[in-house]
């Protein structure tokens, strides 16, 4: 079995990433560029109970539990929000719930991107971290009340 | 010597722009382009020194005190009562009730008049541009009282359908609320004709000229509306300040809204009696500064002149409006043959948000969203705009400035 990087390693990667940027018009390019390579979402998954609430744009995402792992799914009708999430999956997915609840993900603002976006975007950033570890959660509660 | 006074010059917007220090910031390393008037107005140095002056030099509670300060204080809250009367054409001083802005003057109207007067099964008709401060205050009312609001359509060019309105104006109507100018779309409603016939019905009017105060020249007894709210801050003013225009009669007969301080006559535990207009509608102390300072706002509007700025303003959109519909997939929401200058527009294959944000990162601030008219946007089943909103500092170069950044970041994006 090969050993799974951990959360950190795959935040230093991203962090590493942006700073190759020297402006702010680069470090966008590369979000927009993520974002339009984030598969889109099936549209069996484009429900209402999916929408992550917070964002000025809509946020649909889904969660899936498989040999003691999430993977996550998502997709946004805004291309910018989509590169932020598709690097909130590169770093979260395949990871167990417990990793997830515990993951500090101080990346975000290594970035740049707490202090860049406005309140308003920023706390639509903040209600997708906080999906996320929603799932993963509820993943960890199912899994110990299984073995009950 | 002859001297000129400002509304004798020429209008020059280079001058005007030296009266706003925020115009100089840069913003993400760029001169800011700021083009979200429609949600506030900078303010000019008139408002930000005479707001220090009023700390520094005669802050005071004010109209019961009997020392100099107090009635320092007390004569400039009055001369700003007296500046918004003639601001907006009333007949009487006691006419102006200060609020902390249009919303608090729609709730004013909607927790006193409406609350007594729209019972079970009558109507309250607002338009399908309203902002949602002036609809929710009438569905809360309405609730209350099983009343019902509802809105008048609005046709594809951003009009108001008229004809449904007189087809929805009947007896039942108590009240017809009506914006006179669009936040979202810029549309000028015909609210001197909405009033008219309104009236014929006996129904009362109120206007909110958020959006109108700022742009148009105002005539309360023209119009003949019976209540009319704006917010100052939309107008050059400071934040928090506000008022609400009734006819004097009106004002007299509703009950009060907030007691406290300042509204009362005499209190006693067996009878309270009631002050009269316009303190029965202004209970505790006041947001005196703001208020204070609000009249030098409108000095500043008034000394350059409500027709020549509405002249400069109207160029501006047409400028503006040439230009944005040379780029490719945008399409203009709001296309009324009368608008102030606002330009709510969406573009084929990109999020207002993305626009937004890309916009920022160039130092042009411009809004994005459903600006308060979720009915509306419905209405024209998009989730929301970018909207470009001008004031009287704004430039053609800035209007240069705005598509060139929309041209880049849509090459971006898409």
């Amino acid at each position: 079995m090969t050993a799974r990087p951990r959360i950190e390693e795959l935040e230093e990667e991203i962090v590493e990433n942006f700073s190759l940027f020297d402006s702010w018009d680069e470090k966008y390019e590369y979000i927009i560029d993520l974002g339009k390579k984030l598969p889109p979402l099936e549209d069996e998954h484009k429900k209402d109970e999916n929408k992550v609430r917070g964002c000025q744009s809509t946020v649909w995402l889904v969660a899936a539990y498989k040999d003691g792992l999430v993977e996550f799914k998502a997709d946004s009708d805004a291309v910018i929000v989509k590169g932020l999430i598709s690097m909130l999956i590169q770093v979260l997915s395949g990871h167990t719930p417990e990793e997830i609840i515990q993951a500090k993900l101080g990346f975000i603002d290594r970035i740049g991107m707490t202090t860049h976006l406005a309140q308003t975007r920023s706390n639509g950033l903040a209600a997708m971290v906080k999906q996320m570890k929603n799932f993963a959660l509820a993943f960890k509660l199912q899994n110990e009340s299984a073995k009950h | 010597m002859e001297t000129l006074t400002r509304s004798e010059l020429l209008f020059d917007v280079d001058t005007i722009r030296e009266e706003f220090p925020i115009l100089k910031r840069m913003v993400k390393g760029k001169p800011l382009v700021y083009l979200d008037n429609a949600a506030t107005t900078q303010k000019p140095l008139a408002v930000i020194e005479g707001l220090t002056r009023y700390y520094s030099e005669y802050n005071a509670n004010i109209h019961r005190g009997i020392h100099s300060l107090a009635e320092e204080a007390t004569a400039a809250f009055e001369a700003s009562r007296d500046a918004v009367k003639e601001f907006i054409g009333a007949a009487h001083r006691e006419e102006i009730i200060f609020t902390r802005g249009a919303t608090e003057a729609i709730n004013l109207v909607a927790y006193t008049w409406a609350r007594k007067q729209v019972g079970a099964g009558d109507e309250i008709l607002v338009s399908g541009m309203e902002h949602h401060s002036n609809i929710v205050p009438w569905q809360i009312i309405a609730e209350e009282n099983g009343a019902k609001v509802i809105p008048i359509p609005v046709l594809e060019d951003g009009t108001l359908d008229m004809e449904a309105f007189q087809r929805l104006l009947t007896e039942k109507t108590k009240l017809v609320a009506i914006v006179h100018a669009s936040n979202s779309l810029g549309t000028i409603n015909p609210v001197k004709y909405i009033a008219a016939q309104a009236h014929a019905t006996g129904a009362k009017v109120l206007v909110d000229g958020s959006q109108s105060a700022v742009h148009l020249p105002i005539d309360v007894q023209d119009i003949d509306c019976d209540f009319f709210v704006f917010s100052g801050h939309k107008v050059y003013g400071p934040t928090g300040s506000g008022a609400l225009y009734g006819k004097k009669a009106l004002l007299e007969a509703m009950p009060v809204f907030h007691g406290g301080g300042e509204m009362i006559k005499e209190v006693s535990f067996e009878k309270t009696t009631y002050n009269d207009l316009p303190y029965k509608y202004e209970a505790g102390t006041p947001n005196i500064a703001d208020t204070v300072a609000l009249k030098f706002a409108l000095d500043f509007v008034k000394e350059i002149g409500k027709e020549k700025i509405h002249q400069y303003e109207q160029g501006l959109l047409a400028y503006a409006t040439d230009a944005l519909e040379q780029v490719k997939g945008l399409r203009i929401i709001g296309k009324a043959p009368a608008k102030t200058s606002v330009i709510s527009f969406v573009v084929e294959g990109v999020h207002p948000q993305d626009l937004g944000i890309l916009l920022d990162n160039k130092g042009i601030a411009v809004r994005t969203g459903h600006h308060c008219t979720q009915p509306l946007m419905d209405r024209f089943g998009i989730p929301g705009t970018t909207r470009a909103s001008f004031a009287l500092y704004t430039t053609y170069a800035e209007i240069d400035a705005l598509v060139a950044g929309l041209e880049r970041s849509i090459k971006t994006l898409l």
